[in-house]
């Protein structure tokens, strides 16, 4: 082999000269990668055409039984006939559109959060846009002032209550997770003992068991006339659950900062809520931004387990548009499709930002 | 047994009022191991002392209790008449009069070297921002890296960031600096530029502790060399009499092994 050969060839010659020299290079190198290639192109072959064949060309999006009966493809109709159902579950339907405005709001408030990161601008402008936001949410929700007809939250359904149950539980599990991460680091015998048993026995037991405990013991243990919400219960529950298995994330991260820079901070004086503030937090967490986001994925797909206590979240909503009418029971594929790809959707943006905030942050560090 | 008539330290002042490290019949234990014994030590302000010692022998444990990084079992520390103990309110004092500088530099990797700089004087001294840049920037003038304010800590040398991490120390405006082995990790070309920083500190009349192997160093600015082995002090001189006529078997071997090469 020439020195030469390590260099990337120039590309030179013309646009199918060049394509038969990188499929040469990419896709037929050697006879394990053509056997590779040959294998997942009969494998995509044997796939893509039936399911485009069945979601869209034999598919009907025509809101009618009848117009599915006839169609040999995906009956979207059945998404298209019960979509409010679906989004919104319960919800009056004439006030709907406040269950719309809320999600609107509240998604417009966590990217205008999030793109902080490449907005500078933005950054102080976060604590007030939640401040002011979420309350306006409640009151859209919940109504009972300006003229807005009071609706009780056990009517409250579909992607609104997933995506509100989802951002109030990252929002509260993250600080939570990082009190209980540094607890368990504590040299502080009781605060240690008590965040090492937390975070073990709620990572011990499954969300539904969190979830039923919430829902069904909880009350059992408060004086007779006090009730907290079933919805509010939910979501404490949601939250303490993520929070344990954030505060392990974290504490990995804070074992990568190396003791050297705990150091540098206790011999300039800083005191230890500055040292973790200023120095360690900010190393630790970009080490576990990947992770981080994995938990809160996780979290998202999980709040569809509230549906067994009696709340009907986005996944919910689908199982009762089924039953809404038995003719439509039998398009259930094409109902789960729908959810899957809100799901994929949402989980796949998270996994998208994780990636670009973790490019972004390591920006000019790196020689 | 004082300082003052320990017969192995030869010209060891008597303590004073000018003391401004007194560590007294200090001790610390690892589990079983007895990393440092019975240590004796005066500081006179302004002095310049240079640790030297076999690896393991309880040089860095030593100052780093005098910053409380370490703590120990018995005895007592003080730095600038307070009391180095269990008590964080002294700790925090201390540690706003001592600065240390680190092997490994420890620069924080997230920040510019200039936030680097002016990070202690406004969280520690309340210092307004501008007059910390202010400040910062005359430091980095002195350590002559005022160009790389707004690089990262890894865009650097290793000299160049052990320079950033002196400026650094220098930013809290310290009574005293402690040097613990600040050039062992560096290129050797890189060690001059970092020395030289030390020389013209020493020179300037900081009360610096330095430990290292830099036995160029210790002969040009050293008040007193300490020769610690096994977790004692086991010789202290001046300069001049540590290395032309050491007392103890033990020092002449490690003065052997480390000057022969």
């Amino acid at each position: 082999m020439s020195e030469n050969a390590k260099l990337p060839p120039l590309p030179t010659g013309t646009f199918s000269e060049r394509a038969v020299a990188w499929s040469k290079k990419n896709l037929f190198d050697g006879w394990f990668n053509t056997l590779l290639t040959l294998g997942s192109i009969a494998f995509l072959v044997w796939l893509i055409p039936p399911i485009v064949e069945w979601a869209i060309i034999n598919a009907t999006l025509a809101p009618s039984i009848e117009a599915c009966a006839e169609a040999t493809g995906a009956c979207w109709g059945f998404v298209n006939a019960n979509l409010r159902l679906i989004l919104f579950g319960t919800y009056p339907f004439e006030e709907q559109w406040r269950p719309l405005l809320a999600m609107i709001l509240l998604m417009g408030i966590i990217c205008g959060s999030l793109g902080a990161v490449k907005y500078p601008s933005l950054r102080k402008a976060i604590i007030p846009m939640w401040v002011i936001g979420v309350p306006i949410i409640a009151i859209l929700m919940w109504g009972g002032v300006f003229g807005l007809t009071y609706v009780q939250n056990s009517y409250w359904g579909g992607l609104p209550l997933t995506l509100i149950l989802s951002s109030i539980g990252v929002i509260f599990a993250f600080p939570f997770g990082l009190l209980l991460a540094l607890g368990r680091q504590s040299h502080m015998p009781a605060i240690k003992t008590v965040s090492v048993v937390y975070i073990e026995v709620i990572r011990g037991v499954p969300l539904i068991t969190v979830l039923f405990m919430a829902s069904v013991m909880f009350p059992l243990f408060l004086p007779d006339g006090v009730t907290i919400d079933k919805l509010l219960r939910a979501q404490i529950g949601i939250i303490l659950f993520t929070a344990a298995y954030l505060a392990e994330v974290f504490r990995g991260g804070l074992q990568a900062v190396p003791r050297g820079q705990f150091e540098a901070g206790d011999s300039l004086a800083l005191s230890y809520w500055q040292s973790m503030r200023l120095i360690i937090l900010p190393q630790a967490l970009r080490l576990v931004i990947p992770p981080t986001v994995n938990s809160f994925i996780s979290m998202f797909k999980d709040t569809t387990l509230v549906v067994i206590i009696g709340l009907f979240d986005f996944l919910g909503t689908v199982k009762l548009a089924l039953r809404s009418d038995p003719a439509w029971t039998k398009y259930y594929v094409e109902g789960y499709a729908f959810a899957a790809a809100i799901f994929f959707l949402i989980c796949f943006s998270m996994a998208k930002y994780s990636a670009y905030l973790e490019k972004e942050l390591r920006k000019g560090e790196q020689r | 047994m004082t300082v003052a008539t320990e017969p192995t330290t030869g010209a060891v002042p008597p303590p004073s009022k000018e003391d401004v490290i007194t560590v007294n019949k200090m001790n610390k234990w690892y589990g079983n191991f007895h990393v440092l014994q019975d240590i004796d030590l005066s500081v006179r302000k302004g002095e310049r002392i240079v640790i030297c010692g076999p690896s393991g022998s309880g040089k860095s444990t030593l100052i780093r209790t005098l910053n409380r990084l370490e703590t120990y079992q018995s005895g007592e520390v003080y730095v600038d008449s307070i009391l180095l103990g269990d008590d964080v309110k002294n700790i925090e004092a201390v540690r706003r009069e001592v600065c240390m500088v680190f092997q490994h530099f420890n620069l924080f990797p997230h920040m510019t070297v200039l936030e680097n700089l002016t990070l202690a004087p406004i969280w520690v001294r309340k210092m307004p921002k501008k007059q910390a840049n202010e400040l910062a920037m005359h430091y980095l003038e002195r350590v002559r890296i005022a160009e790389q304010a707004h690089k990262f800590p890894g865009q650097l040398s290793g000299g160049q960031q052990q320079r950033v991490a002196i400026a650094r120390s220098l930013c809290m405006q310290p009574k005293i600096m402690l040097f613990d082995e600040p050039t062992s990790a560096l290129d050797p070309e890189m060690v001059k530029e970092v020395l030289d920083v030390m020389v013209e500190l020493a020179k300037e009349g900081m009360t610096m502790l330095c430990v290292t192997h830099e036995m160029g160093f210790a002969k040009e600015v050293a008040d007193r060399v300490i020769f610690m082995d096994a977790g004692q002090i086991v010789e202290m001189a001046g300069p001049k009499e540590f290395f032309d006529n050491p007392k103890s078997d033990r020092t002449k071997l490690f003065l052997s092994q480390i000057l022969s090469h």
